[in-house]
């Protein structure tokens, strides 16, 4: 059995969950064996997780804010009662949060930001990307159990079924020792890990009163913006926004970089993105070297221009 | 307080990755390692100014080989008081370095066990949620602020798409994020200090690995990037469209 942990922030279950059933679902294909879906507390609509190929939906009520010690205790609970050999979670906050945890429970092998299913020619084998994005490594896991979490927007979700009725997982849910004061979630706009377009900008723009020309690309594209690190770092941009080696790593399938020179901290936390726009005045910008598409160009008339062509492709489609 | 910070080596970014041994070992030869940014930075420095505030201890440890002194002293010499190092091989899994720290931290009878949020090499983000465990304590990941009053911190923490503020009493385990404290350069007198500051070298425990790397390998070549002209957007447009299918 493979069990998967879809996390639910304020309730609701989000892309990274659909994406976690989904892996879960073709390495229960492959293994020969069924996918049970756990949810933790209050949870909308959890029994969509049937069309991604649960055929079973557990949910563990009681445990609305989220204690790593609590959830980990729940899901290796879970586990042990419906005999799962592996462990499923998407990569997100929550999931790298519990991993570690689970694992030790299980006394399972774990491996984080898995990209590929399970190889089980020989063994169980999975790989990841490391030195930020420079390798791939290939993973032996050679316990019994094994516990992954697997990278965003790697395995595009896909519909299999209907949904499936929610059951009560019937586990005891430990008290918490962390006491939650506050929650803050930006709302309106998809969060940075989560977005599939980011328009991002750096110390190029010169001025932090120069955005509204990036703020309506985002606005045209339905995109989530993100800046280099000089640019959060004195204040033009706020801290959330800073991508890269010592900020937010994404992997969206279009990342714009507007006046980013493309240094290596910065590429580490963007490199993995589908398809990468470089608009820079400098053609010797190392980020040229990572781009698929490059305009060389100074970026107060190419972003604009840009605008109006997005403008008009939106107005024809 | 109490306060032990895990402190990691990790490959400079800009290091050449290269493998050895027919792909499965990576290839230490002429590696640059620096103290793993989150460890140092966040981890260490807060750790510091609450021991400058209330009084206490700092202990880092590093599970690791003798050539990973050097990372230990420059935490010395930011000003951690003393340092313990479990005696290692290179390339022990995650689970092998969590159970040598919760060995050591048992019997160091901490109130708080700091680490960084993941490592920049291998981005695995496991083994303070390991080590919690291991030693039964609440975890609190991902801390962009920490403020203690007594035995009761209250914390800010990163989630998906906003921050979470929590109350926890020790002893406890954290993982930094940026925010948490602000980077501090070793002065020539702490230098000097940690010369003669305790680097405790004590003995793994013994561990059966669970993980293990089959092999590495390079990602496929980027192909060449395709150059638009500055004046044609449209044809940008058309090209995120109808070719790379993103828009
Ligand atoms: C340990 C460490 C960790 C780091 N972590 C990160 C990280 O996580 N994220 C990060 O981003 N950086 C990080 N950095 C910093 C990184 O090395 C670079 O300094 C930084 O990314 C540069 O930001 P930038 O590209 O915005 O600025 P610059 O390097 O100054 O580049 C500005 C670019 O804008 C272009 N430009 C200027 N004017 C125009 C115009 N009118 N039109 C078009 N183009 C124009 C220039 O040609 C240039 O390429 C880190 C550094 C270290 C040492």
């Amino acid at each position: 059995m493979i069990l998967v942990y879809t996390s639910s922030p304020e309730g609701q279950l989000k892309k990274s969950a659909f994406e976690a059933v989904t892996y879960g679902y073709k390495a229960a294909q492959a293994m020969g064996t069924e996918v049970v879906a756990l949810t933790i507390g209050n949870v909308d609509n959890a029994g969509v997780l049937g069309q991604y190929g649960a055929s079973k939906v557990l949910n563990a009520a009681g445990a609305d804010s989220f204690d790593s010690g609590v959830h980990a205790a729940v899901i290796a609970k879970v586990a042990e009662q419906v005999g799962a050999s592996v462990v499923v979670m998407p990569d997100d906050s929550t999931g790298k949060s519990l991993l570690g945890r689970v694992a030790v429970r299980l006394d399972a092998g774990a491996v984080s930001g898995v990209k590929s299913l399970p190889d089980t020619s020989a063994g169980f084998a999975v790989k990841k990307n490391v030195f930020s994005g420079k390798a791939i490594v290939d993973f032996n896991i050679s316990s019994d159990k094994k516990v992954l979490s697997i990278a965003g927007n790697t395995f595009p979700p896909e519909v299999v079924g209907g949904d499936v009725a929610v059951e009560a997982a019937g586990v005891d849910v430990p008290a918490s020792r962390v006491r939650v004061k506050e929650v803050n979630t930006v709302k309106g706009t998809v969060p940075l890990p989560e977005a599939e377009l980011v328009v991002s900008a750096g110390r190029g723009m010169k001025d932090p009163g120069n955005w509204g020309i990036i703020d309506e690309l985002a606005g045209h594209l339905g995109a989530t913006t993100a800046c280099s690190r000089p640019v959060a770092d004195v204040g033009w941009r706020p801290h959330h926004e800073h991508v890269g080696q010592t900020g937010v790593a994404i992997r969206p399938n279009l990342y714009i970089a507007i006046g980013i020179s493309g240094a290596i901290q910065h590429l580490a936390g963007v490199n993995q993105s589908k398809t990468i726009v470089v608009i820079n005045k400098d053609p010797e910008a190392p980020f040229f070297k990572a781009a698929d598409y490059g305009i060389v160009g100074d970026l107060f008339e190419v972003v604009p221009r840009l605008n109006e062509a997005i403008k008009k492709f939106k107005a024809a489609n | 307080m109490k306060l032990l910070v895990c402190v990691s080596k990790t490959p400079d970014t800009t290091t050449k990755i290269s493998f050895a041994n027919n792909d499965t070992e990576f290839n230490t030869q002429g590696v640059q390692y620096i103290m793993n940014p989150y460890d140092e930075w966040y981890a260490l420095v807060r750790a510091l100014e609450l021991k400058e505030a209330a009084g206490g201890t700092v202990t880092t440890i590093n599970v690791g080989p003798a050539a990973n002194d050097t990372v230990i002293r420059k935490g010395l010499a930011i000003g951690a008081d003393d340092a313990i190092r479990v005696d290692a091989p290179e390339n022990c899994s995650t689970y092998y370095v969590a159970k040598q720290i919760a060995e050591q931290a048992k019997a160091g009878g901490y109130d708080v066990v700091f680490f960084g949020k993941e490592t920049i090499d291998y981005n695995g983000a496991q083994i303070g949620a390991m080590v919690a465990e291991m030693l039964d304590m609440p975890f609190i990941s991902y801390a962009t602020k920490m403020d203690v009053a007594g035995n009761t911190a209250t914390i800010s923490r990163d989630i998906e798409g906003g921050q979470e503020v929590v109350e926890v009493d020790t002893p406890f385990a954290i993982s930094a994020a940026k925010g948490l404290a602000e980077q501090r350069i070793p002065n020539m007198r702490g230098i000097m200090m940690a010369k003669r500051k305790p680097l405790n070298v004590v003995p793994p425990v013994d561990v059966t690995e669970k993980v293990s790397v089959a092999s590495y390998a390079l990602p496929p070549a980027k192909k060449e990037c395709h150059y638009i002209d500055a004046e044609d957007m449209d044809k940008l447009v058309e090209l995120l469209h109808s070719e790379a299918k993103v828009i």
